[in-house]
């Protein structure tokens, strides 16, 4: 096991594209770190740096307290599971979770042992005599995680591994993994562009834009303090909603009514700018109707039109159309073509109580928990509203409770 | 093939081929079976009086035997040679980025457009002078750069069917470049590998031009251009009948490596079927 620390990594292909642009980051030990963005924005390759499959441009690469920039695959002791499994398709289960061993020329008595463990604690045991085009997507994936922690690897490293599968195993091999890496303790290195899997498996994600680190922090942290619109947007679905507004003294007016800045901090750190960009998360609406005497006064109420409605039992989410200025809209359009997303209109996406009876093509009255916005400086991105102190107590929140999680995953007989 | 229209078109339409490409065959057989007065009877098809005699005089023939050695010999060391060199020159087209990579391939393809005929002439005044005429080594050079550019076509093609994760894995895994070559590339090209060394042994085995043009003596003359030196058992009679013997004793390995190989073969040369 080893901490893996990056020290201005740039990777720069032939034509001078930089596909990562320096990136420091640092995985420590029996850390569960997630790379998340979306496609093209240079996770997988440093993934395939960390593990060597990819020239280092510059910067370093360390791996525990050796250098590793210049040091072959085969010798930097990491194991990786890959999007399409890379099984060898010649070899049965058995001896394909064993060719690791075999490689390292270990003796058949200790192949066997290791081999048996590993499949005994991935349910591989039945189908260690088969072949791997005879196995489901699930059993593929888990003979790939099978040969990968079937060495002592100082780290585990996995390219998208759930990405082919459906979403009722996807589930399942999510949770199964989580377990698997706390139980083993062992330093993760995890890619994906999956909402889901990047909150629920992380220790600390870090989320990736164009090749260029955006933030680093516990999911928890990324989601109520993101530094910037990026951030804001990626994480979260439906993602965050921005609202252009023109700043007027403390209130600010927006294309889905006028209401008042979160607090005095927030008003200061806005400053002399005359038009801010306000983030508010769909969860943070409410249908007026259903919200409390004394909730109402933390938040305020604007009348608005509702375009279409999708009640899903639990939730009902409902569409607001707005315009926005041409300048802005371009730029938001831009954002959400960035994310993946590649939003025609410009509309707030609420998510309300299930029982709301709000219904398609009417006003209504939504109520919103202004305490819980951001406000983003529309040039820059940034974040004027992120609580420095709050985001730190957050990520250090995590800490404990990862902990606790972990013991409780240890193995507890011999 | 679930298909609502008729299939008896199609039967007729391979019974027809079958016959076609068949008879042919069965001619050269038949002959072989017969007296060799027997040759212009235009109305048998079927021998009158079944023979092995065409047999036993084509293997009494030193002429023959020592052809066929030679064949054999031959025909296994250019395979063998051409299969590892093209293998290793398909495996750096399919996998590495180098300068001059498009020539090779150009260049490959080039060699095996080139009418052998033309060359034939200028290659035996080169082997008299660097004393290769009529030797092994004479057949084995020109064989093994004849067959190596399809050879290479063939296995880079398969190759690139191969998922490169799969040597990535491999070498996470802790494999040198060579293991993985060796463990993992190697063995999941297998059909690849089959299908050029059969394409090639078959191409060396039939070869006629070279074989008559560059030996003279039992000492590396191959059996297609041995064939053409038959006579008969006694020098009063045609030898048609025994050099159909002897033909029909050189095909029979042919069709029991296609007949044995028929779905490697097939598979090989449909796709590289390898799946990830």
């Amino acid at each position: 096991m080893a901490a893996i620390t990056m020290k201005n990594i740039v990777k720069r292909y032939g034509d001078g594209f930089p596909a990562v642009n320096d990136v420091s980051l640092d995985v420590r030990d029996g850390e569960f770190m997630i790379l998340v963005g979306p496609s093209g924005c240079g996770k997988s390759t440093l993934l395939r740096m960390i593990v060597g499959l990819e020239d280092i441009t510059s910067g370093e690469m360390l791996i525990g307290e050796r250098i590793v920039n210049r040091i072959a695959p085969r010798e930097r002791n990491l194991s990786m599971v890959f999007q399409n499994y890379a099984l060898y398709p010649h070899l049965t289960v058995y001896e394909n979770i064993a060719f690791p061993l075999r490689l390292a020329k270990r003796p058949d008595e200790e192949v066997r042992r290791r081999v048996t463990e590993t499949a005994g604690l991935l349910e591989l045991t039945e189908h260690l005599d088969r072949k791997p085009s005879n196995l489901s997507g699930g059993q593929r994936q888990r003979v790939a995680m099978g040969r990968a922690i079937v060495r002592q690897a100082d780290a585990f490293l996995f390219d998208e591994p759930l990405s082919n599968l459906d979403a009722k195993l996807r589930g399942q091999m999510r949770t199964e993994i989580s377990r698997l890496q706390r139980r083993l303790g062992v330093t993760t290195v995890y890619v994906t562009h999956d909402q889901t899997e990047a909150m629920t498996l992380g220790d600390r994600v870090a989320v990736l834009r164009k090749g260029v680190l955006q933030q680093v922090g516990s999911p928890r942290e990324l989601y109520e303090q993101p530094v910037n619109l990026f951030v804001a947007g990626f994480i979260g679905s439906p993602s965050m909603n921005f609202l252009p507004a023109s700043v007027d003294g403390t209130s600010l007016s927006t294309p889905l009514g006028r209401f008042e800045m979160p607090g005095e901090q927030a008003a200061a750190a806005v400053g002399d700018r005359g038009v801010v960009l306000v983030g508010v998360r769909p969860e943070h609406f409410e249908d007026a109707s259903l919200v409390s005497e004394d909730k109402r006064a933390r938040g305020s109420i604007v009348q608005v039109p509702v375009d279409v409605t999708e009640w899903l039992g639990n939730e009902l989410y409902a569409y607001v159309p707005y315009e926005a200025p041409a300048d802005l809209a371009a730029q938001l359009r831009e954002l959400s073509r960035e994310l993946d997303s590649d939003q025609l209109r410009t509309q707030a996406v609420v998510s309300l109580d299930a029982s709301s009876l709000i219904a398609e093509g009417t006003e209504a009255a939504l109520w919103i928990d202004t305490s819980r916005i951001h406000l983003f400086d529309p040039a820059t991105g940034e974040n004027l509203t992120r609580d420095e102190d709050h985001a730190a107590r957050l990520t250090r929140a995590a800490e404990p409770s990862r902990a606790a999680q972990r013991s409780t995953q240890q193995p507890t007989e011999p | 093939m679930e298909s609502t229209r008729p299939k008896w078109p199609w039967i007729v339409a391979s019974a027809l081929i079958l016959v076609w490409t068949i008879f042919p065959i069965l001619w050269i057989v038949m002959l072989s079976f017969k007296r060799p007065g027997e040759v212009g009877n235009q109305k048998g098809f079927l021998p009158k009086h079944w023979t092995w005699d065409n047999y036993r005089t084509v293997f009494r023939t030193d002429l023959f035997t020592a052809a066929l050695v030679n064949s054999i010999g031959i025909s296994m060391i250019a395979t063998f040679a051409g299969v590892v060199f093209a293998t290793l020159v398909a495996y750096a087209i399919a996998r590495l980025e180098f300068p001059g990579k498009k020539l090779i391939l150009s260049f490959a393809l080039a060699i095996a457009m080139f009418p052998v005929v033309s060359l034939v002439g200028p290659l035996f005044d080169l082997w008299r002078d660097l004393g290769l005429y009529d030797t092994w080594p004479g057949l084995i050079i020109p064989y093994i750069s004849f067959a190596l550019p399809l050879a290479i076509w063939t296995l880079s093609a398969f190759f690139r069917e191969i998922p490169w994760e799969m040597e990535q894995a491999a070498q996470v895994d802790g494999a040198t470049s060579w293991q993985a070559f060796r463990k993992v590339i190697v063995p999941l090209a297998a059909p690849g590998v089959f299908t050029a060394a059969i394409l090639t042994f078959f191409f060396c085995w039939n070869d006629f031009v070279f074989g008559i043009s560059l030996t003279s003596s039992d000492r590396a003359r191959p059996v297609p251009a041995a064939l053409a030196f038959f006579t008969g058992a006694s020098q009063f009679e045609q030898p048609t009948t025994a050099i159909c013997a002897a033909a029909v004793v050189v095909t029979v390995p042919v069709v029991v490596i296609v007949l044995a190989f028929q779905r490697r073969i097939v598979a090989g040369l449909t796709s590289g079927a390898v799946k990830g």
